[in-house]
């Protein structure tokens, strides 16, 4: 058994306490300057976690929004060492997630991404286009390093496979609310609350659903089952079309929104 | 007759489909099932002998297989070395990318998929695509890169025609690598009901396996048509062009355990395995051109078809073990092979194959007094209209993608 790490430690006592999980996802650099005190805003308006994007070139997982921050980070000329670099600096009582795109970590070699992600203070990494099959090489780095790997479970997966990855992921498991790409939806789909009732058939692990949560009554649609959310496109949608603090605000509604379950 | 024994350098890959180190399957976890019911289709198609005598059948009597050989005499006594092309430029819609697409399309239908969406640089892949879909009842969805489809209009037109649509890519360098990704994010979305036609050698397991087998039929007829005129004997040295590395990889399978020396043409403005640096884009680990924090970069080439930053992981396998060498053209050298071939020779080539030529011009001391097989992968019509302008002197139809110097330091941000 490996050890429990700082995420799931965390994020487990914080269900434990009756609390339902909120973890807000922002690009970095994105906005170029004021990126990290959102971050810091964010946390004071109630984050359990934050997910921080190293924007990647060619993200397929990701639709229109957050395309467009992280072309706009990139342009700016952000690189992944700056943005470890400026975390390292921020001031948050809560663990720091790392979401980036495999090839980010593959270029930077498995060893030294783990020890760049711990050195700047990051708890744990998301690298969505690594599924279960080809995760060793990295997963065993991480575990090394002190990184958790947080693995992803889709709606489309079938029943033998939603416990090898509830086993295999470390700090929480990230289920997917929709067959699709990330971005804002009108509606939680079906599969959102599917999707997680199935994760909580087969682990205590934390359970959170993210891609296509939008709003605090989706947020707190969803939690009816699941322990916590992610919330990505809608956050950074409030940033591209209003400022951080509409984003800092509106994360502090899908508080209270969860907070009043 | 098709042989794939796992004793050929070009037989199967291994139960996580990796050639050698590259290969795999680096998708989300939404597609991995897909992937896995993609890979079991394949395998039982591919030893059902129904499938394999009605692929055949749409070769023959749809596509117009067997493509010829043709030995180009002009061509030899200016060069100094005796020149075969395989005439892929023949096939039905133009060039040899129809064969995988009536395997996939063909596949598509066995599994029950009505809806088919593919990427496409030149357009040929899409015209293809949309081509079989047309044949087949299916609906089609092409995703073209807002670059290409202003340098590919005809082919756009034609798509249309054939009823399908085509949903421009707009992100990043709007090429070829952008078009994938548009294409990947509608197959997440509507994997259950949907069938991603993949273009070339590239992507998650089992498309790069199982598109060279589509395509493997370009290599066995050429070397029995070789062996025919040479007296049992195979071609010195056997020239393609690499994009992905589609029609490399179908006329390599045929001559890879021969003697034949292998030769695949990269533009220098795309050449992944020119600059052997390994990455992990579109599902699978392969040589990718990227900048030092792996963020991908932009392809740069007159041809659309060969505006691709990474390469088929297979083609990277070959290139490691030294069975196959990949060699690197700029487009002026590319411009003027398209031109030599149209007059020495009567064939117009696509600019894709007019890569391959120019590498064997720029070769010819090498190549004196040997016998060389190029694939001629597809024919020029696409492509005269732009090469007419670029001739003419206007320089916007050279100058392919907006690669300006901030561009090129932050890769891929636009
Ligand atoms: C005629 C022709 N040859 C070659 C290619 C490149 O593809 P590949 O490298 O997969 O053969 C294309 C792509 O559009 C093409 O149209």
């Amino acid at each position: 058994m490996t050890a429990v790490g700082t995420l799931e430690r965390h994020l487990r006592q914080r269900r434990d306490e009756g609390r339902k999980l909120l973890l807000p996802y922002i690009t970095g650099g994105y906005p170029t300057d004021e990126w990290p005190r959102l971050i810091e805003g964010l946390a004071a308006a109630g984050a359990d976690a934050i997910e921080i994007g190293i924007p990647f070139s060619d993200p397929v997982m990701d639709g229109p929004t957050i395309q467009e921050s992280s072309t706009l980070a990139l342009g700016a000329g952000i690189s992944p060492v700056e943005i470890l670099a400026r975390l390292s600096e921020v001031e948050v009582d809560v663990p720091l997630i790392a979401m980036t795109y495999y090839n980010i970590c593959f270029r930077m070699g498995h060893e030294r991404f783990a020890s760049a992600l711990k050195e700047a203070g990051v708890s744990a990494a998301i690298l969505p286009d690594l599924p279960l099959e080809e995760l060793t090489p990295w997963a065993e780095a991480a575990d090394q390093a002190g990184i958790e790997t947080v693995l992803l479970a889709a709606p489309t997966a079938p029943d033998e496979r939603l416990p090898r990855i509830a086993e295999r992921a470390r700090g929480f498991v990230y289920g997917v609310g929709l067959v699709g790409i990330t971005g804002e939806r009108d509606e939680l789909a079906s599969s959102a609350i599917e999707i997680a009732q199935r994760l909580k058939n087969v682990t205590d692990k934390p359970v959170l659903i993210g891609v296509g949560v939008s709003s605090p009554s989706q947020a707190v649609e969803v939690c009816s089952v699941a322990d916590g959310v992610v919330v990505g496109s809608a956050v950074i949608r409030k940033i591209i079309d209003g400022s951080v603090d509409e984003a800092i605000d509106f994360v502090g509604s899908l508080r209270a929104g969860l907070d009043s379950i | 007759m098709t042989t794939t024994g796992s004793s050929s350098l070009m037989g199967n890959p291994d139960d996580a489909g990796r050639f050698g180190r590259f290969g795999g399957r680096y998708v989300p976890e939404t597609l991995v099932p897909a992937c896995a019911e993609l890979e079991d289709a394949f395998r039982q198609a591919w030893d059902d002998p129904i499938f394999r005598s009605e692929f055949d059948e749409l070769l023959h009597r749809y596509a117009g297989r067997p493509s010829g050989l043709t030995e180009c005499k002009n061509l030899s006594s200016q060069l100094g070395f005796r020149v075969f092309l395989k005439r892929e430029d023949l096939n039905h819609t133009g060039s040899h990318k129809i064969n995988n697409v009536l395997g996939q399309t063909l596949l598509a239908k066995r599994m029950g998929k009505t809806r088919i969406v593919a990427e496409t640089g030149a357009g040929q892949h899409g015209v293809a695509t949309a081509t079989a879909a047309a044949y087949f009842g299916q609906e089609c969805v092409v995703y073209m890169g807002e670059v290409d489809i202003a340098r590919q209009a005809l082919n756009v037109y034609r798509m249309r025609l054939l009823g399908a649509e085509v949903r421009p890519a707009l992100s990043g360098s709007r090429t070829l690598k952008d078009a994938v990704n548009e294409a990947m994010r509608d197959w997440v979305a509507t994997v259950e009901s949907t069938y991603y036609c993949l273009g070339s050698v590239m992507g998650p397991h089992p498309y790069p396996w199982m598109v060279r087998e589509f395509h493997r039929v370009i290599g066995t007829e050429a070397l029995s048509q070789c062996q025919e005129i040479l007296d049992g004997d195979v071609p010195d040295v056997v020239v393609a062009c690499v994009g992905g590395g589609s029609n490399a990889a179908g006329i390599f399978s045929g001559f890879v355990d021969t003697r034949a020396e292998l030769v695949g043409v990269e533009p220098a403005g795309g050449a992944a395995v020119g600059r052997l640096v390994p990455g992990v884009v579109h599902g699978s680990m392969s040589f990718l051109m990227q900048d030092e924090f792996g963020q991908v970069q932009e392809a740069q080439s007159v041809s659309a078809g060969l505006d691709y930053p990474g390469v088929g992981p297979e083609h990277a396998h070959l290139a490691e073990i030294g069975r196959a060498r990949y060699e690197p053209v700029t487009d002026t050298e590319v411009l003027n092979a398209f031109e030599l071939l149209s007059r020495t020779e009567g064939i117009i080539p696509a600019l894709e194959p007019a890569h391959g030529l120019a590498w064997m011009v720029k070769a010819k001391d090498e190549l004196a007094g040997k016998t060389v097989l190029l694939n001629l992968s597809g024919r020029g019509d696409k492509d005269v209209a732009q090469v007419q302008a670029i001739r003419d002197g206007d320089p916007s139809a050279l100058e392919t993608v907006d690669f300006s110097s901030e561009a090129n330091n932050t890769n891929g941000a636009q």
